[in-house]
């Protein structure tokens, strides 16, 4: 493998983990605020449609972008509003949603099948994008992907460097402390929850206004929950998620390398591969066996390894919290 | 991951009266929000209302399709009365489909020819259902001794269990010349189960779903392992404590859910389409998903939910060519149902806990 096509395959799994990014950052963001939004894939689809067609229909991308951003919001208040103000199962709304946007996004999104409509434009940086590969994959791109750099780095510092940041953890972790203290809870918890479904939404125009650029019938099916599967992989730390992210992407640029090569194993199989990892990284980091294995150690070493591996649900994600 | 909710459905029980306006007032919300829905895609209600009707009861072969999807319905949504019950969100479901599917192929793979047919079929019949057994006792495990989320454990072996599908139509059990989506070579006409004339309806298939839908009915009702199912699924800490063996109990779950979705799978291939195909499942174990939530787990309810929902999945199938609608309208019209339910049972027992003084 030479060089150039490593840059081909890199570039091509950027390109796959943008909305990805934008997807598990708002479900990281809701999550960490002890709402489960499981949604994802009916508001990713109906936010697609809906992105695309408002884009369509102004001729103005950034129109969809609001439009799609709006929807996935709206969805979120669903979920937020069954969840937290009359605390039903947040598990059964989001799926029941998850169903219903993609069947919705298809029925309504008859019209605009394969329709040519606008896309976003690429925007090569001045000067950055002459620099030797590292131009051509991170400065030869949208501004949409330099958007989801921005976003990465702004949430984590967001996350775990500021005061609302440290609250939005207290509230998923601790709700009832960070109500002695003077939070008010649920409206911190709609806020979140409103504020990850717009990301979610961004994420599905990001499908149709740009890396798949138009819309068909369930186009971005499976990749709400693939967006929910990276959340946990990444351990509900923005960072790490944006890294899965990116890891799901080389393995999407790899397998259509392979296909070509491998003749035998459809492209399908290799969309398992971020499942079975979920599952390999849950059983590794969720079971007893691990202490046990690491009380052999002396404590010194143990702590870091523990934490390196072990990056904990926020202990209230999905709890109902009486604040009245 | 699981439900907290402090104040479980009993309360509704209580005051039926209550719980009936505000699920009065669901469907009401329901036939709203679709009717908008419709005239927004440009139809008249009333025009879809009749086509759908037609679609699901118009001919014979229509409606013995609508009994050909009501069998795995039933099947599925029979099984998630156990795991609900139990307290679990079993979204594996739909690989536990795929999965006993897959085993029916395999066994009938491999005993043609060897045995008399009937035998094959009997034999494929069975290993749907421990196919099915097994990809439930995964997710079971990986929930209770590697502390999943069953819901993840599910979703996850879902996605593998349609993997190692489309791995097998397109790997070792590809048709001879062209592997396709289509699935895998159509079996031998004796390896069929019987159909009612030329129609989709295989009799055998709905025999199966009703003795377990009565059997579900029974268990829930009128046996010891219902009872400790349901103390299990309300309040674990407790039953823990009582003594009740939460694990085992959580695990037969798992794998009675298992075991029905498979028997579902396995049905699917020898009973409609004769062959494993990618999308051997149909959604049906979503579906049934639907279909235990719209009834609040109460297992009388299944056979007229799940006949009006599989009557819908029909029905929706001839909108594309009569009126050039998306058939996902069916899809539409289930969710939106589920979710006005899911709400007006919160609202009720909002109002029931502000009434009934704090």
């Amino acid at each position: 493998m030479d060089l150039n096509q490593l840059v081909v395959i890199l570039a091509t799994a950027i390109a796959t983990a943008t909305p990805l990014v934008f997807a598990g950052i708002g479900e990281t963001i809701t999550e960490r605020a002890g709402v489960i939004n499981l949604s994802a894939d009916g508001t990713i689809l109906m936010a697609a449609m809906t992105g695309f067609a408002a884009a369509l229909a102004t001729n103005n991308v950034l129109v969809g972008f609001i439009a799609a951003a709006i929807v996935g919001a709206a969805f979120a208040s669903i979920v937020a509003f069954g969840a937290i103000t009359l605390k039903q199962s947040q598990v059964a709304i989001g799926f029941v949603l998850a169903l219903l946007g993609a069947d919705l996004s298809s029925f309504l999104g008859n019209p605009i099948v394969l329709v040519p409509g606008p896309t976003v434009p690429a925007w090569n940086i001045p000067l950055l994008q002459d620099i030797p590969v590292l131009g051509r994959l991170f400065f030869q791109s949208d501004p949409l992907v330099y958007a989801s750099y921005v976003l990465i780095i702004v949430v984590w510092i967001f996350f775990y460097r500021t005061r609302p940041g440290l609250l939005l953890r207290s509230v998923g972790e601790q709700p009832a402390a960070a109500f002695a203290r003077g939070s008010n809870v649920v409206r911190l918890r709609y806020l979140y929850t409103l504020l990850g479904g717009a990301l979610m939404g961004i994420a599905g125009a990001a499908f149709s206004l740009d890396f798949k650029a138009g819309w068909s019938n369930r186009s971005t099916a499976g990749y709400g929950w693939i967006a929910l599967a990276i959340v946990i992989f990444g351990g509900w730390n923005p960072l790490r998620v944006a890294i899965g992210a990116y890891f799901f992407g080389i393995l999407q640029s790899l397998a259509s390398v392979a296909q070509s090569n491998i003749q035998n194993v459809p492209t399908q199989v290799f969309s398992v591969a971020p499942f079975v990892l979920m599952i390999l990284v849950l059983v590794l980091t969720s079971g007893e066996w691990l202490d046990n294995l690491l009380a052999r150690l002396p404590v010194g070493v143990r702590r870091p390894i523990l934490r390196a591996l072990r990056q904990p649900a926020p202990a209230a994600l999905g709890k109902i919290f009486e604040q009245d | 991951m699981k439900d907290n909710s402090t104040t479980p459905s009993p309360a509704l029980a209580l005051r039926p009266a209550r719980g009936l306006t505000y699920q009065a007032g669901a469907l009401l919300l329901s036939f709203l929000f679709l009717t908008v829905i419709i005239l927004l895609a440009g139809e008249s209600p009333f025009r879809v209302v009749s086509n759908l009707w037609d679609g699901a009861f118009g001919t014979p072969d229509q409606v013995a399709r609508v009994f050909s999807t009501l069998a795995p319905l039933v099947l599925c949504s029979s099984g998630m009365i156990y795991t609900f019950t139990a307290g679990l969100y079993n979204l594996g479901v739909e690989g536990q489909i795929v999965a006993g599917a897959i085993a029916t192929t395999l066994v009938l793979r491999e005993f043609q020819g060897l045995l008399p047919a009937p035998a094959v079929v009997a034999a494929g019949i069975i290993a749907g259902m421990l196919g099915g057994v097994v990809w439930g006792l995964l997710a079971g495990v990986l929930n209770i001794f590697g502390k999943i989320s069953e819901i993840f454990a599910g979703l996850g072996l879902n996605f593998v269990a349609q993997g190692l599908a489309i791995y097998l139509i397109f790997g070792p059990w590809k048709r001879p010349g062209i592997a396709s989506m289509s699935g895998t070579e159509p079996f031998d006409e004796s390896l069929w189960l019987g159909h009612i004339g030329q129609t989709d309806a295989a009799p055998v298939a709905l025999v199966i779903a009703l003795i377990v839908l009565v059997l579900t009915i029974i268990v829930m009702r009128n046996t010891h392992f219902g009872l400790r199912l349901k103390a299990v699924g309300q309040n674990p800490r407790a039953s823990f404590i009582l003594g009740v063996p939460a694990t085992r109990l959580l695990l037969s779950s798992f794998i009675i859910c298992g075991g029905f979705a498979g028997l579902a799978g396995g049905l699917q291939v020898v009973g409609l389409f004769h062959r494993l195909i990618p999308s051997i499942s149909s959604n049906l174990g979503f579906l049934a998903l639907l279909v235990v939530m719209l009834i609040s787990f109460n297992a009388l309810w299944i056979a007229p939910i799940a006949f009006f929902f599989s009557a819908l999945n029909v029905g929706s199938l001839q909108l594309p060519m009569v009126l050039r609608m998306e058939s996902s309208l069916s899809g539409v019209i289930q969710g939106t149902l589920v979710l006005m339910a899911l709400l007006a049972r919160g609202f009720s027992e909002r109002a029931h806990k502000r009434a009934g003084g704090q």
